[in-house]
């Protein structure tokens, strides 16, 4: 135990509302001298209780419903409703609707990606308060920004019909494929933006980051044969390789004492972190060699335990869904039938998949009459929220002697690496953490 | 000096899935022109700065669901010269309005293990049954192209030119062949306001209402129509009520059919 000359001067950072994230939170922070007193993060969204009335609703109906959960990533809450869902009714989808849904989600991480890397995190590590700002300095980085977000919203129109809660996914497949005309236009289209996903990464490796690392426990979901969006394994870095049926019995959400907060960890106490440097970390083998060797050019190795680097992954991944999507659109044909057949109405059926900010599960429970019994929702933001409170704590005190703006300005920047979807958080999420002993 | 005339834009978010502020940020081809043409003074989502009020033009995505969220409305209306409301949440309560047919102590029952702490109003409802609204825009999502009108017009001090007809007739200008007349598929495109584009007939699935109701909503007509064609009560219950299920007809409707099921039962 050291003994160290006390120091009384108190410190606090309240940002009221934080800017350039997804939903709505405040942050509070309380040191004395050397020690972190405070810590909260302090979600307010409001409670619009999903899993309460989806109960009720037909099975058919849940994935239009679901995708309404979160604005940004509409296409996740469709994907794990239809893959619990199918599970419950016994129903597997071959291809090529499964390539099909992989095409869909290549489109929601390019646009969600793109979005979070230069319109929500690069001001903080270029120094402005917002991409309207940035722009002015940096217009034609921007103008070739959204080119490649419209391009990742192209592939959710065209197979999903619309970006935001698209409308041609349902249970056992898609209500109709569009046409291979549209699919060779949208290649071209994302052959155009492929070099400047490139020259993402290499722009996002020459930022500055700060020196933090933390050992996370990371989890995310593992394919024998891909890099992971709709099926697969629950694995980590400390070795849980788990089915997916098997998640509720390895993590819990909790309603902590005196606090409306529900957050995620494993039943054991231990917190951890999805997304997409969990992804990369966990899943880095499985990218194709043309994304391995521009991260090698880079310097980008596994692990990296930096989560301000989370833009890197963002970048990579980027990369790799824009590959991924000219691969499969080459290869595409409009004569396969759409959906497969449901015949059975009932049963229990869990699904997981890798919404952009890290692993979506839900779980369902359908009566004989096709309507849903029980629904549980477990969003990637609320597993990341004790890692977010932990990486606070862990880092404030690097900050306590710089000036309030830039201690308060890093810390916003560090929730934002976490690309943080408030809107997402199912639940109601208030944190409060006093840790004084 | 030409910086400080531009008009000033405020984007608010109340209970809402941020799908329809989003609209804003897909707007790819159009965003830096918008910026070009308003002051973007307050937008969270997108911006650390915060300009002062007033504000020329305030866009409200987002039902009011909570006693803050109730107080908060009128403010934002006192700060905002015109005030318009944006997407299925703001205009209509949202499908979280589903919590306005149910028991709310039981709602937080089943999501949260302590329920005491939930603050939350017992109705999820549209920003106009709190506060004066110049404008609403349906869709659950908006369309990002109306919306831009809608900000144009205010801009121009013009009224918006949005279609409140049914969507069936985007649905024919489209080539689209009936969902109803040749599957004899319950389709509320009839009733149901234009401005989506007819995309679920154009995907061969039928309408499901994300714009709400147009003008003269012959709802229960329509819904006559479904049940002698096969669609039982429950369903069309369902059917109405969903992302904009709140607004009337179709609350009135779903509640007669509700009455009527639980009538037969």
């Amino acid at each position: 135990m050291s003994v160290k000359p006390s120091k009384t001067i108190e410190r606090t950072i309240h940002v009221e509302n934080l800017a350039r994230v997804e939903g709505e939170g405040a942050l509070y922070i309380k040191s004395v001298g050397d020690e972190i007193t405070d810590v909260q993060l302090n979600i307010f969204e409001p409670p619009r209780f999903y899993e309460a009335f989806l109960r009720g609703r037909r099975f058919t109906e849940v994935p239009d419903i679901t995708a309404r959960i979160c604005g940004i990533c509409p296409v996740a809450y469709q994907m794990s409703s239809c893959h619990a869902m199918e599970q419950a009714l016994g129903v597997t989808v071959g291809e090529p609707i499964r390539t099909l849904r992989r095409l869909l989600y290549c489109g929601e991480w390019i646009e969600s990606h793109v979005l979070h890397m230069f319109m929500l995190h690069l001001p903080d590590f270029l120094g402005y308060e917002s991409v309207v700002t940035m722009a002015a300095d940096h217009r034609d980085v921007v103008a070739k920004a959204l080119s490649l977000k419209k391009a990742g919203n192209d592939i959710v129109n065209f197979i999903g019909g619309r970006e935001v809660h698209p409308i041609n996914v349902r249970i056992g497949g898609f209500y109709r494929l569009p046409s291979k005309a549209k699919a060779k236009a949208l290649r071209e289209t994302l052959l155009a933006n492929r070099e400047f996903a490139i020259e993402t990464i290499r722009f996002m490796a020459g930022l500055d980051f700060p020196d933090f690392e933390q050992n996370y426990e990371f989890v995310a979901m593992k394919h024998p044969d891909e890099y992971p969006f709709c099926e697969g394994r629950l694995v980590s870095s400390s070795g849980l390789d788990i089915p997916i049926e098997a998640f509720l019995s390895e993590f819990e959400e909790i309603h902590v004492k005196h606090s409306t907060a529900l957050h995620g960890r494993f039943k054991d106490g231990r917190i951890y972190l999805v997304g997409p440097l969990a992804r990369v970390n966990l899943n880095f083998e499985q990218l194709p060699d043309s994304v391995k060797a521009i991260a090698k050019e880079i310097g980008f190795s596994v692990p990296c335990r930096n989560n301000f680097k989370s833009i890197i992954a963002r970048a990579l991944e980027t990369l790799f869904a824009v590959e991924q999507a000219i691969e499969i659109l080459e290869h595409y044909d409009d004569a396969a039938a759409p959906h497969v057949k449901i015949t059975h109405q009932s049963g229990i059926g869990h699904g997981c998949s890798e919404a952009p900010r890290g692993i979506l599960y839900h779980r369902y429970e359908i009566d004989d009459e096709g309507l849903i019994k029980d629904a549980i929702i477990t969003p990637p933001t609320a597993q990341n929220q004790p890692q977010i409170e932990d990486d606070l704590r862990h880092f404030f005190p690097s900050m306590l002697d710089k000036p309030e703006e830039e201690a308060t300005l890093r810390c916003e920047q560090l929730i934002r690496n976490y690309d943080p979807c408030i809107s997402c958080s199912t639940h109601f999420l208030k944190l409060q953490l006093d840790r004084t002993p | 000096m030409v910086k400080d005339t531009k008009p000033k834009l405020a984007v608010y978010k109340f209970s809402s899935c941020d799908g329809c502020q989003l609209s804003i940020l897909d707007l790819e081809d159009e965003l830096l022109a918008l910026t070009g043409a308003v002051e973007i003074a307050f937008f969270l989502e997108a911006r650390r700065k915060v300009q002062p009020g007033p504000y020329d033009i305030g866009l409200v995505e987002g039902s009011i669901s909570t006693p803050e969220e109730a107080e908060r409305i009128v403010q934002v209306r006192k700060e905002c010269k015109y005030l318009v409301t944006i997407g299925a949440c703001a205009t209509s309560g949202g499908i979280q309005a589903l919590k306005n047919w149910a028991d709310v102590e039981e709602y937080k029952r089943i999501v949260y293990a302590s329920p005491k702490y939930i603050q939350t109003l017992d109705t999820a409802s549209p920003v106009a049954a709190y506060v004066l609204v110049d404008f609403e825009l349906r869709g659950c999502p908006v369309n990002k192209y109306q919306l831009v009108e809608v900000i144009t017009a205010f801009v121009a001090g013009r009224r918006p030119q949005i279609p409140t007809y049914p969507v069936c007739l985007e649905c024919k200008r489209e080539g689209n062949v009936c969902v109803m007349v040749t599957d004899g598929a319950p389709c509320l495109g009839p009733i149901t306001q234009a401005g989506c584009g007819a995309i679920c007939p154009s995907f061969g699935r039928s309408c499901y209402a994300c714009f709400g109701p147009s003008e003269s909503s012959a709802a229960e007509m329509l819904c006559n129509h479904c049940e002698k064609t096969g669609t039982d009560k429950p369903t069309i219950v369902r059917m109405l009520r969903s992302f904009n299920g709140y607004l009337e007809p179709f609350k009135q409707v779903g509640d007669e059919y509700e009455r009527q099921t639980v009538k037969n039962h």
